[in-house]
């Protein structure tokens, strides 16, 4: 665990990508198969389900700290991190006396405390902060609270392991993605030299496109793109992205997330069987009627997350996947070749479909000026804008710019006045970032929107200070501050809502600018948001 | 028992800072213009040019002269050496917080008030140690009066940062650690003097204050100011720097630097995080949360008001201890932020 706690320090305590890769080549080339098979596990992102409420640890943080109960409370508030306000409050500073390798913490403590009642979990996590010295315990505690973050990409990991293993890395990529439990088997079959053979449930890597500037004039796309003719043009599909695998005997459905989702969409799923095998698609699952076409992804929302899905849900919600790209034929891996031929082949294949399994158009777009045009159209057609792929491009492992471009449509916008603001979590504890903003009815502001991103760093301190000076009001941790900082919100869509006070819900606010010029009773009014295009629906 | 109400109070906080009414004096005032300060230390925050006459200790008169002017009418006096202001007596004592910090004594018909000013109790070869000061009424500082504030020893401190230190070395990289020009930079130099000879490149901000602390008698390892009309190659070398260099121009000369700061604040990851430092180094010239209650009960005093940082907090939780405690809010709060 040691050797673990170590990694994470020397990850967390560095912005520069060289020293990371050469601390995780040192760890992944040390340890042994079963440690670095956790190592990977949490170092890809993936976590536990939560062992122990957080109630219960906050309880037994209190007992172990021997302090008010408020006073704990208050600290907590002060680091706003759980799991460290209990490193902090009851790690030792004398050496760990509990001496586990990363694996052995997981099978004999970790996952032994998940089958326990929870009068011995406490005894168990009591003896664990009497022990741990405070890097151990910081580190035990983030995956007790399931909160554990590495500041390392996914890609960066493969690299690491590419090089220890000596391997191309869209081998490693491709042999992590999907379902794998970090035995040591899993490990070893990680680093064994590539004979072609890959789990056959497993997707492949996706290949992401990069965004373009969205005032994008036409010209100003002809200088970065060149010729028109040199690209494909489709909508950009406002669904869930997903791969669709058929393999021998069977169908799989993975998310971009890489959730396995198949026996969600068993309409999707159905219709897979009657693709050859070992083919492999790329698209977006979309709620489709082939009355009107593609529906709001408030609509697809609803088939989301649920476990079961009913007759009535499949008859209220269709669903389709529109493919784009076919990444596996025949059984060959198609990602060296270029986007022309890929779509040839995945037009061929889809001819003797049916209906759940369509082909993602290709727009006849012969200049720029004719993109931006029907660029235009996107609101009205329920689509987020364009997708720009060139003919040449490869298949490519993540985000490789130049290739894939998505050209989304300028958000909607309104001026809001600033009426509440809380603290952030982890590091933006103690510092005013979530704020809810508000638009005028009859003199009031009534809230539209919560948002967290889009200021600068610099941005923020002042703000923060601002909101300081400025409090009306204290509710617990939220502030009410005097209206009169104007804020830009740009969000994508707005539905009615019988929810909400304001009567709208909007998708994905966030801070467009801080609009210093603006008086706050220059900032729009409820009744300028019900005007928006789109409010009528859903 | 005298009585508590202000208004026969011997110190008492007002806007320009605290006050004795029965010595017509100042400590630390942070507005002006008044007549006579008494000033615990040469930090921003305390030792302002607001006053006509100031009286402070002989650690911390070159300091002032260095910071305020020349021309300051300075009254400087020994340690535990009594002098009367008004009707009151005063004395400064070591408060372990910088060269020269000290503690106010006043004393009023019997009557004894301290004003810890910044202290703490750690170890620091840069200063005489924390005195314990009997007294009545102890106004105290309570930047870090929360119980997740414990500070690891210095030396270990030392022995983190010349270890990072090696191993930039090793990857062929600038170390610039980011520390107060006054106090904990030389607090750095001198723990890292224990440990080794090697010498240590100074932000311009801190060579005077350096010079200051040599002139002491202070041992610290060699140190050199940065020449900054000669390009050369940093790698390898340890920069001291005060926090303000952080993102400044003053940066862009040390390309692909590691970066770490010494602070108190360093105990929390966010913190850390935040102000976007590669290391942070748990070093503070504060009490920390054992210090401050340990000095509480060591003074003997029956009433503890505090100032600045947690103040209401600690006061809540000395209150639930049947400790008779106040806040005092403080003379920034209008203009404190995290």
């Amino acid at each position: 665990m040691k050797r673990f706690a170590n990694l994470y320090r020397a990850l967390d305590q560095t912005t520069s990508t060289n020293i990371k890769l050469a601390a995780l080549r040192s760890y992944f080339e040390s340890v042994p198969p079963a440690d670095a098979g956790w190592a990977l596990y949490f170092l890809s992102g993936r976590r536990f389900k939560r062992m122990v409420g957080p109630a219960n640890l906050r309880q037994w943080m209190i007992e172990a700290s021997n302090l008010p109960a408020w006073l704990v409370e208050e600290t907590y508030a002060s680091v706003g991190d759980l799991a460290e306000t209990a490193a902090l409050l009851t790690g030792t500073q004398a050496p760990t006396s509990i001496n586990h390798s990363l694996s052995e913490w997981m099978e004999k403590e970790m996952l032994v405390l998940g089958m326990e009642p929870p009068d011995q979990q406490r005894l168990r996590i009591l003896r664990w902060w009497q022990h741990l010295d405070y890097d151990t315990c910081y580190l035990v505690n983030k995956l007790l609270t399931g909160s554990l973050r590495v500041g390392v990409s996914h890609l960066l990991v493969a690299r690491a392991l590419a090089d220890s293993a000596n391997l191309p890395r869209p081998v490693i990529l491709h042999r992590l993605m999907g379902h794998w439990e970090p035995t040591p088997q899993f490990y070893n079959q990680l680093i064994a030299p590539d004979d072609g053979s890959t789990d056959h449930s497993r997707p492949y890597p996706f290949c992401l496109a990069s965004p373009l500037e969205q005032q994008n004039t036409p010209q100003e796309l002809k200088t970065q793109l060149g010729d028109p003719r040199e690209w494909l043009v489709e909508w950009k599909w406002d669904g869930i992205r997903a791969q669709l695998l058929r393999r021998p005997g069977a169908c799989y459905i993975w998310t971009r997330g890489e959730e396995l989702v198949t026996d969600r969409y068993p309409e999707v799923r159905d219709a897979a069987y009657g693709l050859p095998d070992g083919t492999v698609l790329d698209g977006e699952i979309l709620a489709w009627s082939e009355e009107t076409g593609v529906m709001p992804f408030t609509i697809l929302q609803r088939r989301l997350g649920r476990k079961t899905i009913g007759k009535k849900l499949l008859q209220d919600i269709p669903i389709c996947f529109m493919a784009y790209d076919l990444i596996e034929h025949e059984g060959q891996d198609m990602r060296q070749h270029t986007t022309t031929e890929r779509r040839a082949l995945l037009d061929r294949l889809l001819k003797q479909a049916g209906p759940v399994l369509k082909m993602s158009p290709l727009l006849s777009v012969t200049s720029w000026e004719e993109a931006a045009q029907r660029q235009m159209e996107s609101r009205g057609r329920l689509v987020e804008g364009l997708m720009l792929k060139h003919r040449n491009a490869l298949y490519e492992v993540g985000r490789r710019r130049g290739h894939w471009w998505k050209w989304k449509i300028t958000p909607h916008t309104l001026d809001t006045v600033m009426m509440y603001a809380q603290p952030g979590h982890g590091r933006r504890a103690n510092l005013y970032t979530d704020y809810t903003f508000g638009v005028w009815q009859n003199q009031e502001l009534v809230p539209i929107a919560k948002a967290y991103s889009g200021l600068t760093n610099e941005e923020i301190y002042e703000l923060d200070t601002w909101i300081r000076q400025h409090t009306i009001k204290r509710f617990g941790p939220v502030r009410s501050v005097k209206p009169e900082q104007v804020f830009e919100l740009a969000f994508e869509a707005i539905n009615r809502s019988s929810r909400h006070k304001s009567g709208v819900a909007v998708r994905f606010p966030r801070i467009a600018r801080w609009r210093r010029d603006l008086d706050p009773k220059d900032a729009d009014s409820l009744a300028d948001v019900h005007s928006l295009p789109g409010t009528g629906t859903a | 028992m005298t009585s508590f109400a202000p208004e026969t109070a011997l110190i008492k906080m007002t806007p320009n800072g605290l006050y004795c009414p029965q010595g017509r004096f100042y400590i630390d005032p942070v507005r002006g213009p008044v007549e006579r300060a008494v000033i615990t230390h040469g930090h921003a925050d305390h030792a302002r040019n607001v006053a006509e006459t100031y009286f402070t200790t002989f650690g911390s008169s070159p300091i002032l002269q260095k910071r305020l002017s020349n021309d300051i009418s300075l009254h400087t006096v020994s340690y535990s050496e009594p002098f009367t202001l008004g009707e009151t007596t005063v004395s400064l004592h070591p408060a372990g917080h910088i060269l020269g910090s000290a503690q106010v004594r006043v004393e009023h018909q019997g009557e004894v008030w301290v004003v810890t000013g910044d202290f703490k109790r750690d170890h620091d070869p840069t200063c005489q140690p924390f005195e314990v000061v009997p007294c009545d009424t102890l106004i105290s500082e309570a930047t870090f009066a929360l119980p997740i504030y414990r500070w690891p020893p210095a030396g270990q401190v030392a022995r983190d940062i010349l270890a990072w230190w090696d191993e930039n070395i090793e990857l062929h990289q600038v170390s610039v650690l980011f520390c107060y020009a006054l106090g904990k930079a030389q607090r750095v130099l001198a723990e890292l003097k224990k440990l080794t000879d090697r010498k240590v490149l100074l932000h311009g901000a801190i060579l005077p204050i350096v010079d200051i602390y040599r002139e002491a008698g202070i041992p610290m390892v060699p140190t050199e100011k940065i020449d900054l009309q000669h390009k050369r190659d940093y790698a390898g070398e340890m920069i001291l720097a005060p926090p303000s260099a952080l993102g400044s121009p003053w940066m862009r000369r040390f390309k692909g630097a590691q970066t770490g700061f010494c602070s108190g604040w360093m105990r929390v990851r966010g913190n850390r995080r935040r102000r976007g430092y590669d290391r942070g180094f748990v070093l503070s010239d504060h009490a920390d949360w054992p210090s401050l209650l340990q000095t509480f009960d060591d003074s003997q005093a029956s009433r503890i008001q505090l100032h600045h940082g947690y103040s209401d907090i600690l006061v809540r939780y000395l209150e639930e201890l049947g400790v008779d405690a106040i806040s005092l809010g403080s003379p920034f709060a209008d203009l404190e932020t995290v």
